[in-house]
């Protein structure tokens, strides 16, 4: 009776890839809002310090500009990285995600000893609303390069044992675009937390 | 080999080149630290060119730019074959963020002005700005 119209495996497979970068796109976009939400909730609070310590006394700009530069080296080398997977250049897709790898975790380990710093001299997120929405709002963006970071390590392992298929590279397209997403976040964390917080009046 | 490349860009992938990325790279480094020592000199100097106001106009700017930069050299937003379906969520995308952040800063400082601690001075200013006569 019903007349199902078979639908080639093939073309259904092209189908579901063709929505599958798109998708993740409408992820990234949401998570913007997601930071939207952070970077409001900062601006609002930024000045509330309840007599502790403000973003003047507390960051050292050096520092920062180091992770800064440091993240942005890393979005660079993703994108030769996924350049070298389009070419199906196996040994190089390895090694430079590899070393993404590496200059992502050099950001993390010095977001997490800065962190630490500041828990340890009494000025965690407890402190003044100020310092609450600067670790959720910073800590939000850590937290996502932590989960980039793992989804890396992951895409190296299945790259190296089975090579650039087309899933692999579909994965591994999403996850460039990932990490540009989150260097683009920093710029404005660098820029609105740090720089305007440092800023002499 | 180039099978799966080609694929992926029906898909709608990224199709860069290593000139765009390091155009893209070069331009966010200059754009990283001149904001970096606008903001440094500023707060060297005995006598700062720029007021406050301007140098956070300036390097929200210069943030913008490496914005665009990034998306145009690294995320290749404009290469995108028709119809621009990313490029649509991302307006989309624009308007929220403008209107959540804008729209907090707003209410926000209105309720800070309302709740102003009072003081003769200040009662009076109110009065004067709410256009109050008695």
């Amino acid at each position: 009776m019903s007349e199902t119209r078979a639908v080639p495996v093939k073309a259904k497979a092209e189908y579901e890839g063709s929505k599958s970068i798109f998708g993740f796109w409408v992820y990234i976009m949401t998570d913007c809002v997601l930071f939207a939400s952070l970077f409001a909730t900062y601006a609002v609070l930024h000045n509330n310090t309840a007599g502790g310590p403000n973003a003047k006394e507390l960051f050292n700009m050096p520092y920062v500009l180091a992770e800064t530069l440091i993240l942005l080296t890393s979005s660079f080398v993703c994108g030769l990285a996924i350049l070298a997977a389009h070419n199906q250049q196996k040994r190089q897709v390895l090694w430079l995600f590899g070393l993404t790898f590496v200059l992502g975790l050099a950001f993390l380990g010095l977001e997490i000893h800065e962190f630490r710093n500041l828990y340890m001299e009494g000025n965690s997120w407890r402190r003044s609303g100020f310092l609450s929405a600067f670790f959720t709002l910073v800590g939000t963006h850590g937290l996502h390069i932590t989960a980039g970071l793992i989804w890396m390590a992951v895409m190296m392992i299945r790259v190296s044992k089975s090579g650039l298929k087309l899933i692999s590279l579909r994965r591994l397209t999403m996850l460039s675009l990932f990490w540009h997403f989150l260097d683009i976040i920093w710029i404005f964390i660098f820029t609105i937390v740090f720089l305007m917080g440092s800023l002499l009046r | 080999m180039s099978e799966h490349k080609t694929e992926l860009e029906k898909e709608g992938a990224v199709r860069g080149t290593t000139a765009s990325y390091v155009s893209g790279f070069i331009l966010s480094l200059i754009l990283t630290l001149s904001a970096y020592f606008v903001v440094r000199q500023n707060n060297d100097s005995t006598q700062p060119e720029f007021s406050y106001q301007s140098i956070i106009t300036i390097i929200l700017a210069l943030a913008l730019v490496q914005l665009f930069v990034q998306l145009l050299f690294f995320l290749h937003l404009d290469k995108e074959s028709k119809p621009r379906w990313n490029l649509m969520v991302a307006s989309f995308a624009v308007t929220v963020v403008l209107i959540l952040v804008l729209g907090s800063l707003w209410i926000m400082h209105n309720l800070d002005y309302h709740h102003m601690e009072s003081s003769p001075a200040t009662d009076k200013a109110i009065i004067k700005d709410e256009g109050v006569h008695y």
